[in-house]
């Protein structure tokens, strides 16, 4: 059996009822979920993605590397993070020269953080001058 | 949700349009079972399928898909008859009840019957029960609001809700359920084209003078001019008008209708970048691809379907190259010309407080104490677990009645069954996740549609059975489950799995004013396969 050697208090990324729980980490790897008690949202409980669906973060497929297609339909080459930003930064800033500020969107995301989406949408709004912003849970 | 998960067992009758509970939020849906069990609540079903909600049911309507205007409308009709309305809150808390009064005289029972097939006693029964209430609650998801209709069944609810005063008090309410973790974050943080954090609206003068003084920028780089949504901006695409897009931690690829037209847009925009954690399938189209990091990994905060606000805390370290995905943000600003600096998520966070009224009261700090429910407008505000109990945002609540119109596309001879479109228990939206977890897979593996056994005896098909299930847009080989759980003429699939990606098939109509497509109903027509073979 194996033991935690630490517990981090954290909320399920499943769906929006927002369960509070405990990874059980061993070595770097969460090993058990756990429901916490301490809320008035999961009274302890947990569905079968909060309690199972882990393995997604540990898994080999994880991207890490930032990935260039220098045209369209060729194989994606790794790129250093310099070279990936710089890229990204300059062909927005392009498009922007050339075509307006309205003719970049942003999609931002249901599955990431307040601070995350708080920041892409004042990317989008303040920086680059678009209301085109949007996410996919509409759909 | 005006109202919180643990005041569900304090209601006396629930109403569930359209939700799937157990299914799509599981833990949510333990309380309404304890409402029925424990606390004795009557749960009125109002869904086509018979869900497993329907064995806590003491009545389920079912209804022709699309047809729920119908059923409600006619519930109010029946109100109104009877004489159970809320005298006292219409009067003290509402505005254009007569109005209401005049356009629901015509939705009898019988003619809402006759256009929904749920008959008219049931109505007329559920219609009692909710108005007769102590207290009523309201529950509705995607099952609602992925018709062209969408956004009239909300307002048919509301109408219901304000008619017998069953809003702002302990097991009341109108309760939307948000799929997705952080949906309600999302929106609440400006991720819409039409408003700013905090739902201030981008047109207003006012609003963005604040956002540019906030964000120390001159005035008039803020665009009065609400932006696209995410259907436009597929249109925009291919009409050569968006010519970059960033995504985060989406995949438009398996999410959105009709798929054939989204991955023309995204072969075609000039630009197109990506942020995730894997490279999923609209990864794969991408110009460049920039990896960010899971929730186990990252600090900040989601906001739940109750409107908490709850941190997520890192617990492992992220693969060597990744990097925080508001790092990237931060350096991408930089390199476009902006002298952004933050310590970190919480100092974005308190910036965002700062400019986002509902924030206002909110910290990291005090989230350490656990979730805070917003609006939370101080720093000593505790929270509020129900919206509207001494008046509504807008001053009185306004009844806005509504028509039925019928789906967008019917079914005819070529195709002639509906399909309707969900989730399954074990998997989550476009399957990025959960499909990399091997236990969740093992449970649910292969593409499904439902099949009711009247159907599938004149399909000359059985469980297990390979069909082509076709639609006007395209069509994809799935696995017949045959089961009562659909009604005969309507099939039933999800849309987890790219290799039989449903939303090839589905209606690209949207609802004229949310701009939700019309998910849950296309016609389609079926075809045995006995020659495949499925792995
Ligand atoms: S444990 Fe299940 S119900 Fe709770 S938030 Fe996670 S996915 Fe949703």
């Amino acid at each position: 059996m194996l033991h935690a050697d630490r517990l981090v208090h954290t909320t399920c990324p499943y769906c929006g009822v927002g369960c509070q729980i405990d990874l059980h980490l061993h070595d770097g790897v969460i090993f058990r979920v756990a429901g916490r008690y301490d809320n008035k949202v999961n009274f302890g409980n947990l569905c079968v993605k909060g309690r199972f669906g882990y393995d997604y973060v540990h898994s080999p497929d994880r991207l890490d590397t930032p990935l260039i297609r220098h045209r369209r339909r060729a194989e994606p080459q790794p790129s250093g993070w310099d070279e990936a930003l710089d890229l990204v930064a300059g062909r927005l800033e392009a498009i922007r020269r050339e075509h307006g500020p309205e003719s970049i969107a942003v999609l931002v995301s249901a599955k990431c953080t307040n601070e995350e989406n708080y920041l892409l949408q004042k990317l989008a709004r303040a920086v680059i001058g678009t209301n085109s912003v949007d996410h996919c849970a509409r759909l | 949700m005006t109202n919180s998960i643990s005041d569900i067992v304090e209601a006396d009758v629930l109403l569930v349009v359209g939700s799937n509970t157990t299914e799509t939020h599981p833990v949510l849906s333990l309380q309404m079972k304890a409402a029925v069990r424990k606390h004795g609540a009557r749960l009125i079903l109002l869904d086509p399928r018979r869900i497993e909600l329907a064995g806590f049911a003491y009545l389920h309507l079912r209804n022709r898909p699309g047809s729920d205007i119908a059923v409600i409308n006619a519930m109010v009709n029946v109100i109104i008859a009877e004489g159970l309305q809320d005298r006292s809150f219409i009067e003290a808390r509402t505005e254009n009840y007569p109005t209401l009064a005049a356009a629901v005289e015509g939705w009898t029972p019988e003619r809402a019957e006759r256009i929904s097939g749920v008959a008219a006693e049931d109505i007329i029964q559920a219609a009692r029960l909710y108005a007769e209430a102590n207290a009523a609650a309201i529950f509705w998801a995607m099952g609602i609001t992925q018709h062209t209709s969408g956004t009239d069944n909300v307002k048919a609810l509301s109408n219901l809700a304000l008619l017998c005063g069953q809003i702002g008090r302990p097991g009341t309410g109108l309760n939307p359920l948000r799929g997705q973790n952080n949906v309600q974050g999302a929106c609440d943080m400006g991720g819409l084209p039409n408003v700013l954090p905090g739902y201030q609206a981008v047109t207003s003068e006012e609003v963005r003078r604040k956002f540019a003084v906030g964000w120390g920028i001159d005035f008039d780089r803020l665009s009065p001019k609400p932006g696209l949504t995410v259907t436009e901006i597929m249109d925009g695409i291919l009409e050569g008008r968006i010519k970059g897009l960033f995504i985060l931690g989406e995949n438009p690829m398996l999410s959105d209708p009709n798929l054939n037209h989204v991955e023309r847009a995204l072969g075609e925009v000039e630009f197109l970048v990506a942020q995730d954690i894997f490279v999923n399938e609209t990864g794969a189209m991408a110009d460049v691809v920039l990896p960010g990091v899971s929730f186990a990994e990252k600090l900040g905060t989601f906001t739940s379907t109750e409107r908490r606000v709850q941190l997520v805390r890192p617990a492992i370290e992220p693969p060597a190259n990744a990097r925080q995905d508001w790092e990237i943000i931060l350096d991408l600003a930089r390199r476009m010309g902006a002298n952004w600096s933050y310590t970190g998520p919480g100092a974005i966070f308190d910036e965002m407080a700062r400019l986002t009224p509902q924030y206002a009261g909110m910290s990291h700090e005090r989230l350490e104490g656990g979730g805070l429910q917003w609006p939370c407008p101080t720093a000593d505000h505790p929270g509020t677990p129900i919206l509207h109990v001494e008046k509504f945002t807008r001053g009185l609540g306004l009844f806005s009645p509504v028509e039925y119109t019928p789906p967008a596309e019917i079914t005819d001879e070529a195709y002639p069954f509906v399909l309707s479109t969900g989730r399954v228990l074990f998997h989550w939206h476009g399957g990025t996740l959960s499909r990399r977890s091997p236990g969740l897979d093992a449970l649910a593996p292969q593409a499904e549609v439902e099949v009711h056994p009247e159907d599938a005896v004149s399909l000359g098909v059985t469980s297990g059975m390979p069909v082509r299930v076709s639609s006007r847009r395209g069509s994809v080989v799935a696995a017949v489950q045959v089961t009562r759980r659909s009604p005969p003429g309507t099939v039933f699939m999800t849309f987890h799995y790219a290799e039989a990606a449903t939303n090839l098939l589905t209606s690209d109509a949207v609802d004229p004013v949310a701009k939700i497509p019309e998910y849950k109903v296309s016609a389609v027509r079926l075809e045995a396969l006995p020659e495949v073979v499925l792995q």
